[in-house]
């Protein structure tokens, strides 16, 4: 039989984008999906994922059109490209959820999270906490004599890599946001 | 103006009741308790709305089930808060994984009561969120007409599913305005019905080239509605490429039809089995690759182009990856693909498939349905060959419980039409075709409708006998009384080294005088002699009747693809029935 003219991958004739179909990889997606803002709808999320197995990494939800009842939740997950694939599907089925974008798949992307750190500490240690905080730009929402609280904003990893330059000097809290993110370019 | 706004005030209870009236809602299956009162009250006061009152709200819903099915208009349920809610769960879910529109509403307790763990208050919508296709807690009057339109417009759009509106006694009490179905917002849910036209012209390419094509066809094309039936017997028919079906899909396709394989899967026919491993095109419609369809996945029909068309695109892609998915409802997609198939010529490679016919008529010629026959005992295939025998022709609907007389069931009873046939296929509902069968019989007062039981499935839901009397709804129970959990027993049998596990009943009771208990007629059976003028009996009787038909007790339900195994690796009659281990002895 001859081959269907139709291109692995290629959206235009499949559900989806279809990529390696059988890659075993691990891969994380970042989906920003746009809801009804109605009581228990996020339970309807969290539900899809405990229920079926996924991989919840961080989700984040506000309602972002208070006249429109639109709230916006941005999920991080893993999982192979079949599994990512299900996971759209399976909330592009829910019925409060009106829109799916794979924000990792729909071309470029911000991401930007927002964390609270608190960290004690005297002397030398105070001093170098301060210092650094200054390299990655955290901004200092709250001082004691013995103590900060920095507040930062980036993505992800950043935020990781001060919360580890931080840890020898006196992390002792630190309290995440979670991922928001944004398509870049202009149209919606 | 005015005075039709006034006319649209009115309380809650009397919204439903009118809500469900705008919704074509003939029959409601239900039971009453404190916090649906005032709907029950609203219920009372008027008659075109018939209530049957149940015995056990799992019975209601499945009840609805088997309205639902076998009118293909969605089933509609009224229980009560905490306990009739929770009872409803099963069913509910049953409803989720079959694709079958049920409408529940559930009373709730007030709502400056909800949170305080009030007298039979549960979290409905909490516990109702994973098994229904969407639910509803209504707090304000003017948003419950609505919201109920909502439900039946959810219930029965895209693929069909079960919808729950829990309703807080307070709100059925207080006034608000009514909104007629029309007005009622469904906008934002209206899932794609159109496939795509050049995936259909793609998949209308391969069928003009396939030389070992197979429809792999299931309960979407019964839900599609009769025209996708149509559909599917024209095109299978026209093309002349053969047919098998799941479970759920029985009698899309007719039995009597010249292309009719048989169904497949675990307990499916070996030549529909084998058609489906070694098949070069499988185009599967409305099904959705379910475990005791694939056998093995990795096994599973490895050498074929798999189209997959469905309404769901979660559906696809799930389990067995396809190679060309169409999302849309099967009566569109069939549509376009005849008339563009039509269009072309109507070509199929003819002389590839008259040599894929000759290799399915040798698969056909193993007779994988063969059992050994008895003079003294009745065996449950051959109960159900007469039952074949002396019902066919008649107006008839066949339900059944779950387990080994259900897959007897699909594999020896025939059906030309769809929705004939109401069986729990996703879940495995033990307790199902009782109520399903008295469901059916309220739609179809009538028919001649057969619930084809085991004994053990039967008493999960035996007190909706009952029902049957009160709303004189003469329904058989066909049971095949093996005094064994056969299915269970036979997975012992294979599984676990013949080491039978509370898999039997010492004390089953006497059926025939549970009938006359119940007011009903009891008839037993226990010779092959009698099995005849028995079910002729059962037939021909004015009344529900409970049919004991005493059957071998070890019979194995066979041809069967034993889990883990492939499609061309299942036990057959003529194999000896040896034990299964390794990989498979860990699946279900």
């Amino acid at each position: 039989m001859s081959p269907l003219h139709i291109q692995q991958g290629s959206s235009k004739h499949s559900a989806y984008e279809l990529r390696d179909p059988n890659s075993e990889v691990l891969e994380r997606h970042t989906l920003a999906v746009i809801v009804a803002n109605e009581p228990g709808v996020l339970a309807r999320v969290i539900g899809l994922f405990s229920g079926r197995g996924y991989n919840i990494e961080s989700l984040t939800v506000a309602e972002t059109d208070h006249k429109g009842h639109r709230s916006r939740i941005t999920i991080v997950t893993v999982g192979t490209p079949q599994v990512i694939e299900q996971i759209k599907a399976q909330l592009g089925r829910i019925v409060p959820v009106h829109e799916v974008h794979d924000l990792t798949v729909e071309g470029a992307s911000v991401e930007r999270e927002l964390a609270l750190l608190k960290v004690e500490g005297k002397g030398d240690a105070r001093i170098e906490a301060l210092r650094l905080a200054e390299i990655f730009r955290a901004n200092v929402v709250d001082s004691t004599l013995e103590s900060f609280v920095f507040e930062m904003t980036g993505a992800p990893s950043k935020i990781d890599a001060f919360a580890d330059l931080m840890r020898p000097l006196g992390l002792c809290e630190i309290a995440r946001t979670g991922v928001a993110a944004l398509a870049r370019g202009g149209a919606a | 103006m005015s005075q039709q706004t006034n006319a649209a005030q009115m309380t809650g209870a009397k919204m439903v009741v009118q809500a469900l009236k705008d919704q074509g809602v003939e029959v409601v299956f239900g039971y009453p308790g404190g916090a649906v009162l005032p709907i029950y009250d609203e219920l009372f006061q008027q008659n075109e709305i018939r209530h049957v009152l149940v015995r056990h709200e799992q019975g209601a819903t499945h009840m609805a089930e088997g309205y639902a099915r076998s009118t293909g208009k969605p089933g509609v349920v009224l229980v009560t808060s905490g306990p009739g809610a929770t009872n409803a769960v099963t069913g509910l879910t049953d409803a989720l994984m079959d694709s079958i529109p049920l409408v529940v509403i559930s009373g709730q307790v007030p709502t400056f009561l909800i949170g305080t763990d009030g007298f039979q208050e549960a979290d409905t919508v909490g516990i109702t969120r994973p098994c229904t296709k969407n639910n509803w807690l209504v707090k304000d009057p003017d948003n419950l007409a609505e919201t109920i339109h909502q439900a039946f417009h959810v219930a029965t759009t895209g693929r069909p599913g079960p919808v729950l509106v829990d309703i807080p006694k307070d709100v059925q009490f207080a006034d608000g305005t009514y909104t007629a179905p029309k007005m009622a917002k469904v906008d934002h849910y209206q899932p794609r019905v159109k496939g795509d036209i050049e995936a259909i012209t793609a998949l209308v390419e391969l069928i003009e080239q396939a030389e070992r094509p197979v429809f792999y066809t299931g309960g979407g094309v019964i839900n599609s509605g009769p025209g996708a039936c149509q559909l599917l017997g024209e095109l299978a028919d026209s093309t002349g490429f053969p047919v098998t079906s799941t479970l759920m899909g029985l009698g899309a396709y007719p039995a009597s039809g010249k292309s009719w394989l048989g169904m497949l899967g675990m307990h499916g026919l070996y030549e529909a089995n084998m058609a489906m491993h070694d098949c070069d095109l499988m185009i599967n419609i409305g099904a959705r690759f379910d475990d005791r369809i694939t056998g093995r996945v990795n096994a599973f029909s490895p050498n074929s182009f798999k189209a997959h068309i469905d309404i769901d695109p979660s559906s696809v892609n799930k389990v067995i990856r396809v190679d060309l998915p169409i999302i849309g409802d099967v009566g569109h997609v069939l549509e376009d693909l005849l008339r563009i198939w039509k269009s072309r010529g109507r070509k199929t490679n003819k002389e590839s498939l008259a040599k894929w016919w000759r290799q399915i008529e040798e698969w056909k010629a193993v007779n994988c349905l063969a059992y050994k026959g008895s003079d003294s005992i009745i065996k449950p295939q051959y109960a159900l060959q007469r039952l074949e025998a002396l019902t066919k022709g008649r107006d008839r609907y066949i339900t059944t419980e779950v387990g080994q007389h259900q897959m007897w069931a699909a594999q020896f009873l025939h059906f030309d039409a769809p929705n004939r046939w109401m069986t729990s296929g996703g879940l495995g509902t033990m307790g199902y075709g009782l109520p399903a069968s008295i469901g059916v019989q309220v739609a179809h007062p009538d028919a001649l409708v057969i619930n084809v039981a085991g004994e053990a499935s039967w008493l999960m839901n035996m007190q909706e006998m009952g029902t049957a009397v009160q709303f004189r709804a003469p329904v058989k129970q066909f049971i095949l009384n093996n005094e064994r959990l056969g299915m269970v027993r036979q997975w012992q049998q294979l599984l676990h080294g013949e080491r039978y596990s509370h898999s039997w009943s010492e004390s089953l009771p006497d059926f025939v005088k549970l009938a006359e208990a119940f007011g009903c007629k009891g008839i037993k059976v226990d010779h092959p002699d009698q099995l005849d003028d028995a079910i002729m009996e059962m037939i021909n009787y004015d009344g529900p009747v409970i049919f004991d038909c005493l059957v071998e007790k070890h019979e194995n339900c066979l041809p069967m693809i034993p889990s883990g195994n492939a499609h061309n690796d299942m036990l057959l009659p003529s194999d000896d029935v040896r034990a299964i281990t390794g990989a498979g002895a860990a699946l279900v």
